[in-house]
């Protein structure tokens, strides 16, 4: 995974509310089974709309979304869509949960902000202006006083560091994985002899 | 120390536990062909294996046609998608039910009903209906296709604890009345983000009185009001499920298992950090009139004004003031994860009464396994629907996601018992409005969305 410190450039403003999975990649894409070059197919069904502010080509790393972003399916392929588009920081209200996990497991920052502070960073983003998300020192700068943001702490060094959590999981914790398993081999045995 | 169900499964699986964050054990993992080719790629990617492939069930649900599956898949997108689950199982060792088989069926309906899915256990699977399996007491969410990845290298995910909301319908649902109906309620009672973060523990006794394919129902909407997991706890209904399921423990096994799941429910004294009662024997018919599962109303009600909802509405092609009921509609659909178990086609059939699809109304029945088909067939349920006007279709999801051909043109409208009415969901420009199974039935054959209990009455 690509590692991420600071994010920096314009954003585009999507304030429409529940904007689910299935608009952001329509399940019919759900055919292809790459994970790579995705983002020619986000939001297909929205980009005849002419007011619609995504672009197939962007270059701006920052979505200030809606409230209830990326509900509905847990498609991976609504992040990988979003990614392949250039971006790597979404700020919302509030974010769909399997979404906002598969982000942060695709080099994505989801950054839930209070109403007035999306409100200051979408301001800044319709004015076209520069945007500066620092996950080091968990700010946002835009026009005005740097808005502080929370993300928790496991998924903050996974981002710095760009780790794989697969392979840092056998790594790590290996032994107490088998460990566990003696345990649960005597606590319940029904899982371990059955037929499944 | 007192504990909730959903606190007692946790503590159960923890492995290690750093911050607030717990690696978690995962028991179980249902696989299906679209989330899963990525997860694989990654596996070789890194050169690992599947810790074990044993505790892993795959099945093709997604993509597959509804009709016609005696020959090639038409579709060669779709064709390969599904070759390749076969393929990714063969290698990596994992079972795969095979789409000729007579044990394919929608992942979340074959869980339970082949008692993979067990009270006590975690389960994930690469879909956010894996709320479902909480109704048998079992700690179930949906993943990403990279965490199942995650889970089949490693047998554990990382995983935030939810906070808990317990939801308690209290009465006796009144006769028309069905747990979709509660589960629609609820959702627009909380709103689509209400439970956000949260676990949900349905109780009461109007969830007592559910039967399991209730409970999967209600649970299998809790993701629509936000929240990855519902739960019910475990009682002798759900014993007597399970009990002689081919994948469940038998003899000794059995009692032993039985002993310990008695011990999951809630403890009487357990504090949960939020609480929501609903009188269940108020609720009434309940219909979705925008494009999230929040935006419905009792079939009684006329539509609401609001702004945020002028937009959803003007896709729905739908008005304030207007009755929902009487709506006209096209097309039917009784089927998917959520309403395609056999007492959803039960309730669906019993609403006929010797009436006929409506003229320019398309209607379709898709049963969510070929269990379920084979046990509709032994009722004579195929007849009803057939003789009714309706297509009786092979197992799969189908009109809930429309990767197959079955798909809406654009401003059909669609009386459906799926989970979504999201824009597009149906087919791009299609209009869905989510009901109980008895309700899709009664708005087939009115030819527009009417009160099932008039029809009953």
């Amino acid at each position: 995974m690509k590692a991420m410190t600071q994010v920096s450039g314009q954003a585009i403003s999507l304030p429409d509310a529940d904007i689910d999975t299935d608009i952001i990649y329509p399940a019919r894409f759900l055919l292809i089974t790459e994970k790579k070059g995705l983002g020619r197919y986000a939001f297909a069904d929205r980009r005849d709309d002419p007011g619609f502010p995504f672009r197939v080509q962007e270059d701006r790393p920052i979505l200030v979304a809606g409230p209830n972003f990326g509900c509905g399916s847990s498609r991976e392929q609504a992040p990988w869509a979003i990614g392949d588009l250039g971006v790597r920081v979404i700020i919302a209200t509030s974010f769909g949960d399997i979404f906002a996990n598969n982000c942060f497991r695709n080099g994505i920052l989801p950054i839930q902000l209070a109403p007035a502070d999306v409100q200051a960073v979408r301001a800044s983003a319709e004015a076209g202006k520069i945007i500066t998300v620092d996950l080091v020192s968990r700010t946002i700068t835009a026009a005005g006083a740097p808005i502080a943001f929370s993300v928790p702490d496991d998924q903050r060094e996974t981002l710095l560091n760009g780790w794989n959590d697969t392979t840092r999981i056998l790594a790590l914790h290996g032994e107490d994985v088998t460990a566990f398993e003696a345990a649960q081999q005597r606590a319940a045995p029904w899982l371990w002899t059955t037929r499944i | 120390m007192v504990r909730t169900l959903y606190e007692k499964l946790w503590d159960a699986h923890v492995v290690t536990q750093a911050g607030d964050k717990a690696l978690l054990y995962i028991d179980r993992h249902l696989l299906h062909e679209v989330s899963t080719p990525q997860s694989f790629e990654a596996l070789r990617e890194d050169g690992l294996t599947v810790r074990r492939p044993e505790t892993q069930l795959a099945v093709a649900d997604h993509s597959v046609p509804t009709h016609d599956r005696d020959g090639a898949i038409a579709d060669p997108q779709a064709a390969a998608q599904i070759a390749l689950l076969e393929r990714n199982c063969a290698q990596f060792g994992i079972e795969y039910l095979a789409l000729a088989g007579e044990d394919q069926g929608i992942v979340h309906v074959i869980g339970p009903e082949q008692g993979f899915t067990l009270p006590g256990i975690t389960l994930v699977c690469g879909d956010s209906h894996t709320s479902t399996h909480g109704a048998f007491g079992a700690l179930a969410f949906g993943v990403g296709a990279s965490e199942c990845g995650t889970a089949m290298a490693t047998q554990t995910l990382w995983q935030a604890r939810a906070k808990t909301l317990r939801v308690t319908f209290t009465g006796a649902l009144q006769p028309g009345v069905s747990a979709k109906d509660m589960a629609l309620t609820f959702i627009g009672t909380v709103g689509a983000s209400g439970a956000t973060g949260y676990a949900v523990e349905y109780a009461g006794d109007a969830v007592e009185a559910l039967s399991m394919e209730g409970r999967m129902t209600l649970c299998n909407m809790t993701i629509e009001a936000g929240a990855r997991t519902g739960l019910v706890a475990p009682d002798a209904k759900t014993f007597a499920y399970l009990k002689g399921r081919p994948r469940a423990p038998q003899g000794d096994a059995w009692e032993q298992a039985v002993a310990a799941w008695r011990a999951l429910p809630t403890d009487p004294d357990a504090r949960f950090d939020r609480e929501i009662v609903i009188d269940a024997a108020a609720i009434t018919p309940q219909v979705t009139f925008g494009t999230s599962p929040d935006q419905v109303v009792p079939i009684g009600a006329t539509l609401p004004s609001d702004d945020k909802l002028a937009k959803p509405m003007r896709y729905m092609g739908v008005h304030t003031g207007e009755a929902i009921e009487g709506l006209a509609i096209d097309h039917a659909f009784i089927g998917s994860c959520t309403n395609g178990r056999i007492e959803d086609l039960r309730a669906a059939a019993a609403v006929i009464r010797g009436g006929h699809v409506a003229s320019g109304v398309r209607a379709l029945v898709v049963p969510g396994s070929m269990r379920v088909k084979a046990q509709a067939e032994v009722e004579g349920l195929d007849e009803v629907f057939e003789k009714a006007g309706f297509e009786w279709r092979e197992p799969g999801c189908s009109l809930c996601v429309a990767m197959n051909d079955d798909r809406l043109p654009a401003g059909a409208r669609c009386a459906s018992t799926s989970n979504r009415n999201f824009e597009g969901r149906q087919g791009v420009g299609a209009r869905t409005h989510l009901m109980s199974p008895a309700m899709v039935a009664a708005a087939a054959i009115a030819g527009r969305i009417v009160d099932v209990r008039k029809v009953l009455a």
